[in-house]
């Protein structure tokens, strides 16, 4: 029968353990990690970036899945934290089976290994590696196919927090390509967590998964019925691939009617924040002149990703090691 | 032998009985329930109080992993016999799927020798189940299939799916179809709704079930044919049988015994023993199962036994849990190669080395242990292993082992 | 039991610290919490016009393999540039010497001060390591069950308590 119960990223303190997805993470583990995230952020600023604490500590990042950019920001977090980088380009075209991840996984650990950082294609593969590694080892999920992607929507939350501080009055809008999208679902189980009244999915109805209200959002179809009065706007990256299958026409037509643009802007409210996870595809999801306008907090989004991911290094390592 | 079989409650659908009675056997035949026959006296008394006495359950579908290692079919067999299954009904998608008579002539031999449970094979629908061209499905029907399959999906092409119709009406063969259209089924693995959205899995839709089935239905319409549909799995599904057959067309329906119990909740934390095909659904679709099931809309529950696939390509490693339990195993599965350990619970290494080579000696037997001591190396050559391998070395070794002996 | 006094013990404390800073431009970093809140008192006391220097010294702790991170961590806060200055680092209770140790590490991240004193309310002995004050307000001597906790009250007055731990 299914497990019920404990979810695999807690031990049984209800200490982070992994961090596996922002579902099921209790909030008070939530909030701790972005206060623990504003202690990092100054650090940039000192002579010395770095602090001891993980020092002696090993972290692997396993990339199954190329991307430079979150295996560059987990390497930067770690050794600020002073631990031991090791990468690791696993890249395989289709799902790794089984038998071969555990063995990469069996492998790494014999070679003294503290963490795992993860990014795989299949949805679900951070929780096999989870199930099978030693009790001391901690596993970090930095994407795992459609399903999450834990630190992009912890930094996405601190971001919100940072220009916006209380969640519960807040309207969100999360625009793009949500079906594919494993920041869209980790940020929907943020929001939600963090008692966002109204959160809110806009896409054509291809590009929107079934099962959205059960999550606690709210359908749009059209990009002025989803921005209206927002306090906040994620635009989502939308992929070339979508465009050749049956999903969507043509790029041109998706900026038609789901671009922002500075007129489109205008309909959220004026302090709004627009927010998108990069890289961007300007003048396909994104008008140039959003991206770099005023409301635009893309550029410290990476920044706060670098201080979000050292509080979840930091916090894992933290708990303790009787599983 | 004359045989008392007391206080149990019989099920038998055919006479309509369901309550405690006592049945009397007389050689093999069963000649009284309720009252002994005058005259009786039991040789035997079986006290069945608190047990079912039913006859044998028959298994609409339940893959018996032939033709595969020698074997494998006497312990499905006989797996399906200790559960109450005295029939089996498997599917063709063998390899090489069943679509001559041949191999259904030497599949039935085969299921005489188990001696297990007996066996009712469905003969492929096309040939080498391409869903492109008819198999012989007449002359398989002589030498013994029960009926014709097209597993996985409905064939791509809906003429084919005509003609196939047309054809097994002709000599009023029954067609089992899987009521999945599978360019709408995709690649998902988990039903479409809140869990395969929250899990970021992809997903199979309910129309994937209910357009097969319209498909289906309209053929039958215009073709007559007698339709089993295997595995249903959803409500809407559930709803469309029940016009049909009441509209009359001649269509029956099973659903796995998964899907009765089981719901997509269940997969939890990706589980991947849950991954199934059809996909476990919602709470609200396996409560119109269970309401099919007693309205008589669904005509069936099975088993759909399916060995998993992954353990067939490598070469197959038995977990003993003794010497004794080793050599039964051995006997049952006939593999081509043991690795066998010193330190076993109950009989030692060396001991079941010796047994199994005098029993098979086409077996190689590869001990392997932590000891590296040379008069245990000798003893292990003495009592007939192949070689005798030191844990350190072992993955390696393995790797030129197997690649020997394949 | 000792009893104490925290608020006579601060004003001899805070004299021997005027004693100690006078005529040098000296700069205060306070450990958190107990420390910033001498520390801030120090600076009006003594009329010092630069910020409190705020030191968490959490990430430099060397117990965090067995005690895992603090529930509450805070940033640290060094508004003026380290190098070459001359530091008071103040600190409520010295008793191991091992909270003075992570903080010297943690500020010579920020740069490298010309010199560093140190100044505690409490001195309770029971060094671990070679660290030595050069302002104390008052030597206890308690036992090791027994901990020496400084807390503050809504008017910002000082108090000392001393608590049994348990098993």
């Amino acid at each position: 029968m299914a497990e019920v119960g404990r979810h695999p990223q807690l031990n049984r303190n209800g200490e982070l353990h992994h961090l596996l997805s922002i579902e099921e993470l209790p909030r008070a583990i939530l909030e701790r990690i972005l206060t623990t995230a504003d202690s990092f952020i100054n650090l940039a600023e000192r002579e010395v970036k770095s602090v001891p604490l993980l020092r002696g500590r090993s972290v692997f990042n396993l990339f199954f899945e190329n991307s430079t950019r979150t295996r560059t920001t987990f390497e930067i977090a770690a050794r600020r934290l002073s631990a031991d980088v090791f990468n690791l380009d696993i890249t395989r075209s289709s799902t790794a089976k089984g038998e071969s991840l555990l063995d990469t996984i069996n492998n790494l650990t014999a070679m003294q290994a503290d963490m795992f950082v993860v990014r795989h294609a299949s949805s679900g593969a951070p929780y096999l590696i989870a199930r099978h590694v030693a009790p001391h080892v901690h596993v970090i999920n930095a994407g795992d196919g459609r399903h999450a992607h834990p630190t992009q929507g912890l930094l996405d939350m601190y971001t919100i927090r940072h220009y916006k501080r209380d969640f519960t009055q807040l309207t969100v809008a999360i625009v793009g390509d949500i079906l594919h999208s494993r920041v869209a679902r980790s940020a929907i189980h943020g929001l939600t967590t963090l008692g966002v009244p109204e959160v809110r999915a806009v896409g054509p109805l291809t590009l929107l998964p079934g099962g959205l209200e059960q999550l606690g959002v709210r359908v749009c179809t059209r990009l002025e019925d989803g921005i209206r009065g927002a306090d906040v706007i994620i635009m989502l990256r939308l992929q070339n691939e979508r465009m050749k299958g049956a999903l969507l026409p043509s790029a041109q037509e998706y900026f038609r009617n789901y671009g922002l643009t500075p007129e489109k802007l205008q309909l959220a409210r004026t302090d709004a924040i627009v927010m998108h996870p990069g890289p961007m595809n300007r003048g396909v999801e994104i008008d140039s002149h959003v991206a770099d306008g005023t409301q635009s907090v893309i550029l410290p989004q990476v920044t706060f990703g670098i201080a979000v991911r050292m509080a979840v290094l930091a916090l894992v390592s933290s708990s303790q090691r009787m599983q | 032998m004359k045989l008392a079989i007391r206080n149990g409650r019989v099920v038998d659908p055919a006479s309509k009985v369901d309550g405690r009675a006592d049945v009397f056997v007389d050689d093999g035949r069963i000649v009284a329930i309720g009252t002994a026959p005058h005259g009786f006296s039991a040789e035997r008394t079986l006290d069945a109080t608190g047990l079912i006495v039913a006859p044998g359950l028959v298994d609409l579908c339940a893959r018996m992993r032939e033709p595969g290692a020698d074997g494998a079919l006497k312990v499905e067999s006989h797996a399906a016999l200790a559960g109450g299954i005295t029939g089996v009904v498997c599917p063709p998608d063998t390899d090489p799927p069943l679509d001559e008579p041949g191999l259904v002539r030497m599949l039935r031999q085969r299921s005489r020798e188990a001696a297990g449970a007996r066996l009712y094979p469905l003969g492929a629908l096309t040939a080498g189940l391409g869903g492109e061209a008819l198999a012989e499905i007449e002359t398989l029907a002589e030498v013994g299939c029960v009926a014709f399959a097209q597993t996985g999906s409905l064939p791509h092409d809906n003429s084919v799916l005509l003609q196939a119709m047309r054809y097994a009406r002709t000599f009023d063969l029954p067609l089992w179809l899987r009521p999945v259209e599978d360019t709408l089924a995709g690649r998902g693995v988990a039903a479409a709704g809140a869990v395969a959205a929250r899990l970021g899995l992809a997903s199979v839709p309910d129309v994937a079930e209910t357009v097969a089935l319209h498909t289906v239905f309209e053929l039958q319409r215009a073709t007559g044919a007698r339709i089993h549909l295997c595995r249903l799995s959803s409500s809407n599904g559930v709803e469309l049988v029940r016009r049909a057959k009441r509209e009359g067309l001649p269509v029956t329906c099973d659903v796995g015994i998964h899907h009765v119990h089981l719901i997509d909740v269940d997969i939890g934390y990706f589980d991947s023993n849950f991954r199934l095909d059809p996909p476990l659904r919602t709470s609200r679709d396996r409560d119109a199962i269970r309401t099919g099931l007693a309205d008589g809309t669904i005509d069936a529950i099975c088993s759909d036994h399916t060995p998993v696939d992954e353990d067939m390509k490598q070469v197959p490693f038995g977990e003993a849990e003794s010497g004794e339990q080793a050599i039964e195993f051995v006997n049952e599965s006939k593999p081509n190669l043991v690795l066998m350990d010193i330190n076993l619970p109950g009989m030692n290494g060396l001991e079941c080395t010796r047994i199994l080579k005098s029993q098979h000696p086409e077996v190689a037997v590869f001990v392997i242990t932590s000891n590296n001591a040379e008069n245990y190396r000798a003893a292990a050559i003495e009592a007939g292993a192949s070689e005798y391998i030191p844990k350190s070395q072992i993955r390696k070794e393995l790797v030129r082992i197997l690649s020997r002996h394949s | 039991m000792i009893d104490l006094d925290a608020e006579a013990i601060y004003r001899r404390f805070a004299a021997r610290v005027r004693e100690r800073t006078a005529g040098r431009d000296v700069r205060l970093v306070g450990v958190r919490t107990g420390g910033v809140w001498l520390a801030e008192r120090l600076r009006d006391a003594l009329g010092i016009r630069h910020p409190v220097g705020v030191l968490d010294i959490s990430f430099y702790r060397d117990d965090f393999d067995r005690q895992g991170l603090s529930p509450t961590v805070k940033p640290s806060q060094i508004d003026f540039d380290v190098d070459g200055k001359n530091l008071l680092l103040v600190d409520d209770v010295l008793y191991t010497g091992r909270t003075v140790r992570a903080a010297m590490n943690e500020l010579f991240d920020y740069g490298r001060p010309a010199r560093i004193d140190l100044a505690v309310l409490i001195d309770r002995g029971g060094r671990e390591l070679p660290v030595e004050a050069s302002v104390v307000g008052a030597t206890v001597e308690v036992p090791r069950e027994v901990s020496v906790v400084l807390s503050r009250d809504e008017t910002g007055g000082l108090h000392l308590t001393l608590e049994q731990h348990g098993g």
